[in-house]
């Protein structure tokens, strides 16, 4: 159980505070309502750069991270396709520094030229390291853009194109930052050796006399049921061949979202889960297979990905995949089987729980879809689900002409 | 209206009192020394045993990295699937790990489990078969992926770095090869297991919400018999042969966007007085979000997404290394830029409020770093296994609270010389 208690500020700026006495620290999370999905399909990869952006110095505070290093504090951020949070970590004697800190940067930026132009190489570094510079690093760039003809999930979070990044302006992070950056769209978390009636107080003090801004409305366009597989063909310099497949499954708040993430443990949690067993031990037609999704908020892929053992071809690599989709298909899952998948959630669900961060982290996530206290209840969506469920899932999402398929072949 | 330009006022970390909180110790029966750091906050407990089964001890390539994976891939009667199965079905990991020094293998679970994934664990541990058909499957995959790591520049510059330094017959220095996987041998793996994971080299490291009769459990598991029968485990010191030429340009990617730069040097190991020290001058240099690298390499000229520099805690001897991806086209200003941040270190001494901010974030960090049982127990793991004890915590706090601007600038001066260090790029 994570207590909380929570207050709205009248600026509309959401604040819950999760008090735990046994540390000395504090922690400051503060979650974005905005991710690449809210980008423009000319200007991707924008939301991600103008998370760099916000270290560059606020309003009245030139340099964001002295101050805090100051205060003995450490602080990083992340963008999703779907959202953007930036977290602090600090001894909680020197809590108010990191109010200070954030709501400077929630008032406004300071809007410097020289740090849109060295983000914009850092972040297209970053690009390079993480997606051209690497066997395999195109892949997902491509898998989106096979399984995605419509919906924002089409382009990657770092951004479709190294251009886009290159060509951002300054007028573009202006108007990015009062559209999404405000206190209507943003949910603030305290967490740690902190009271609740001081966090009242100091939000009020720092964050109670900036602008609401207008509540954001997110209209994206929703992509259409798939209604044909899709192939795609790669030839690259890599080493070997590998297997991509991609399925649409549902958004993050659908009942059957949970039958969907138990499948994905079915197939490859761990050791003992079927793929790896079937297709690397016994068949040993890969040298590694994993299943996921990326539990994106809209409706997302399910994927199931692997590098072939040399000399394995690519058409019986896939018919060995397909005929354990088959398996799960036509016959329901062993009790005992789901309830080991079960069993999983529940401990990766206290080990992430152990860490101050997460907790904080969590609660903004889930105050984010709808309702923090879903922390609460979220292992009672997997406990609810049955056999049939899992059986009748893997029916509707491993449909044929739902895939999308890669085929990665080494050159020579 | 509130000033925003004014800092609230901050108490600074360094008046902190950092306190590692005490383990308990007890002795199984067989002598097993187990360390214990309670916390019944959360519902998790984590098992750690520890072996003096690192690459230092194989004579063969690969050894003991493979022995450390494969104990789990079949034990007793049963299969790698039977074991897996029955750490997963309650929600368990059994992972396991191999450095330079220790071999460990360590269970993660939910409290109320742990005694139903106890004989699994003992299985693994106390009679692996190391059967043919396992090590075929492991030497095919990991040659697969070695094959693909070696096309990343990063993994290619590592193994580069670490020959420079050690020599590639150390096994600080060695690299793993397609050769060396050919080679590996069951019986080579039965040997090394039956000498370095015995009860008398055996500690275990125990944290989180610990049941009463944990101590009982233990005993019943692995502190009953002389398992393994006692071998006396030897460490010399081995010699290092540091390459001659410093200077190395490699391609290994013709259309590469970027380049994996390395620059690194020899340092002495952590029971050195320079040790300590060094970690905050190391701190300034280029290990924080703040350092002098970040700040000029990144954050003025963006020439890459991250630079660190670090100081390896091997027990025989350390290395000073600075690494970073950078633009293919900006690598060697880059290889400049480092230098030029070197000799500034030994030119100028560090303004006191740059000091005081790497003060106390260090002390801020440590002060994170120490919250939860979990973390604690890795402290004192990492003092237990090179015979320390707090009063090393404590003197390294100590440090970094009083050292001088002058004794940093000194210590620059002794340790930031150009000439020192090896420098590569793989394209």
């Amino acid at each position: 159980m994570i207590h909380y208690n929570r207050f709205t500020l009248s600026n509309g700026l959401r604040v819950l505070v999760h008090e735990d006495t046994t540390t000395p620290m504090a922690v400051m999370n503060v979650m974005y309502d905005v991710g690449a999905r809210d980008e423009d399909p000319s200007k991707t990869g924008f939301a991600h750069l103008f998370e760099h952006l916000m270290f560059g110095g606020s309003v009245n505070i030139p340099e964001y991270d002295e101050p805090l290093q100051m205060a003995g504090g450490e602080n990083n951020a992340y963008t999703t396709n779907d959202l953007t949070n930036y977290y602090i970590s600090l001894p909680a004697e020197n809590l108010e520094t990191a109010f200070w800190l954030e709501s400077d940067r929630m008032l406004s930026l300071a809007f410097s030229d020289k740090s849109l132009d060295v983000q914009r190489k850092v972040v297209s570094e970053e690009f390079k390291e993480h997606y051209i510079n690497k066997p395999y690093g195109d892949v997902w760039h491509k898998m989106r853009e096979l399984a995605y003809s419509t919906h924002p999930y089409r382009w990657m979070t770092i951004g479709k194109e190294l251009s886009h990044i290159e060509n951002a302006s300054l007028t573009d992070v202006k108007s990015f930052f009062f559209r999404h950056y405000r206190p209507v769209n943003a949910i603030l978390v305290v967490g740690g050796n902190v009271k609740t009636e001081k966090v009242r107080e100091l939000a009020e003090k720092w964050f109670g006399d900036i602008e609401p801004g207008d509540k954001y409305t997110r209209n994206l366009p929703q992509e259409p049921k798939q209604n044909s597989a899709h192939l795609l063909e790669i030839k690259s310099k890599v080493p070997l061949d590998a297997l991509y497949m991609a399925y649409h499954m549902y958004p993050r708040q659908d009942p059957r979202y949970y039958a969907a993430d138990l499948i994905s443990d079915i197939f490859s949690g761990g050791g003992s889960s079927r793929l790896h067993q079937v297709l690397v031990k016994e068949k040993k037609l890969f040298s590694n297979i994993d299943c996921y999704h990326f539990g994106s908020l809209d409706a997302g892929l399910m994927a199931i990905d692997g590098k072939l053992v040399k000399g394995v071809k690519m058409n019986d690599a896939e018919a060995a995949i397909k005929e354990e989709i088959l398996k799960l298909q036509e016959n329901k899952v062993q009790e005992r089987e789901l309830e080991k998948v079960k069993n999983r959630v529940e401990s990766m669900l206290a080990f992430e729980d152990m860490s101050l961060l997460n907790r904080a982290n969590n609660l903004a996530f889930y105050e984010l879809i709808g309702n923090a206290e879903q922390m609460n209840t979220e292992f009672e969506n997997y406990q609810r689900v049955t056999t049939d469920d899992i059986q009748r899932e893997a029916q509707l999402i491993f449909d044929e002409k739902n895939s999308n398929t890669i085929h990665y072949y080494a050159e020579n | 209206m509130i000033n925003r330009t004014e800092a609230p006022l901050i108490k600074d970390a360094v008046e902190f009192d950092v306190v590692l909180k005490p383990y308990e110790k007890h002795v199984l029966d067989n002598g097993i020394p187990v360390y214990s750091v309670a916390s019944n906050e959360q519902d998790t407990i984590q098992l750690e045993l520890v072996f003096p089964g690192g690459s230092w001890y194989e004579t063969e390539s690969l050894v003991a990295s493979s022995t450390n994976f494969l104990m789990k891939n079949g034990a007793g009667k049963h299969s790698a699937l039977d074991i897996n199965e029955q750490i997963e079905y309650y929600g368990a990991y059994l992972s396991r790990a191999s450095s330079h020094e220790n071999a460990t293998y360590t269970l993660h679970s939910l409290t109320k489990h742990i005694e139903k994934l106890l004989p699994t664990m003992a299985e693994v541990i106390l009679d692996p078969t190391f059967s043919e058909e396992e090590l075929a499957t492991f030497k095919q995959n990991m040659k697969q992926r070695l094959v693909v790591s070696l096309q990343k520049c990063d993994f290619v510059a590592n193994r580069y770095i670490d020959k420079y330094l050690f020599g590639e017959f150390h096994p600080y220095g060695r690299v793993s090869t397609m050769m060396a996987y050919d080679a590996l041998q069951t019986e080579d793996l039965r040997a090394f297991y039956k000498k370095q994971y015995t009860f008398n080299n055996c500690k275990i490291f125990i944290a989180g919400n610990l049941p009463a009769n944990i101590i009982p459990l233990l005993n019943q598991y692995f502190g009953s018999n002389d398992w393994n029968g006692r071998s006396e485990i030897l460490r010399p010191d081995l010699p290092i042969m540091p390459a001659e030429e410093k200077k190395h340009r490699i391609f290994n990617d013709e259309n590469g966007v970027q380049g994996a730069v390395r620059i690194a040097r020899p340092f002495p190991n952590r029971y050195h007085p320079d040790f300590p020290k060094m970690l905050v001058l190391n701190t300034i240099f280029g290990g924080y979000f703040g350092s002098r690298l970040m700040s000029n390499i990144r954050e003025d000229k963006g020439y890459t997404y991250g630079i660190h520099s670090h100081l390896s805690n091997f027990r025989q001897t350390s290395a000073l290394t600075i690494q970073t991806e950078a633009g293919r086209d900006v690598c060697e200003k880059t290889v400049e830029e480092v230098y030029k941040e070197l000799a500034i270190l030994q030119q100028e001494q560090v303004p006191e409020d740059e000091l005081m901010l790497v003060r106390n974030y260090m002390i801020g960090s440590i002060l994170g770093d120490l919250d939860g049982a979990f973390q604690v127990i890795q402290r004192w793991k990492n003092l237990i296994l090179n015979e320390l004890d707090e009063s090393y915590f404590y003197n390294n706090i100590q440090v970094i609270k009083s050292i001088s601007a002058a004794e940093l600038q000194v210590l620059a001066q002794r340790y930031f010389n150009k000439e020192d260090f090896y420098e590569l790029v793989v394209i």
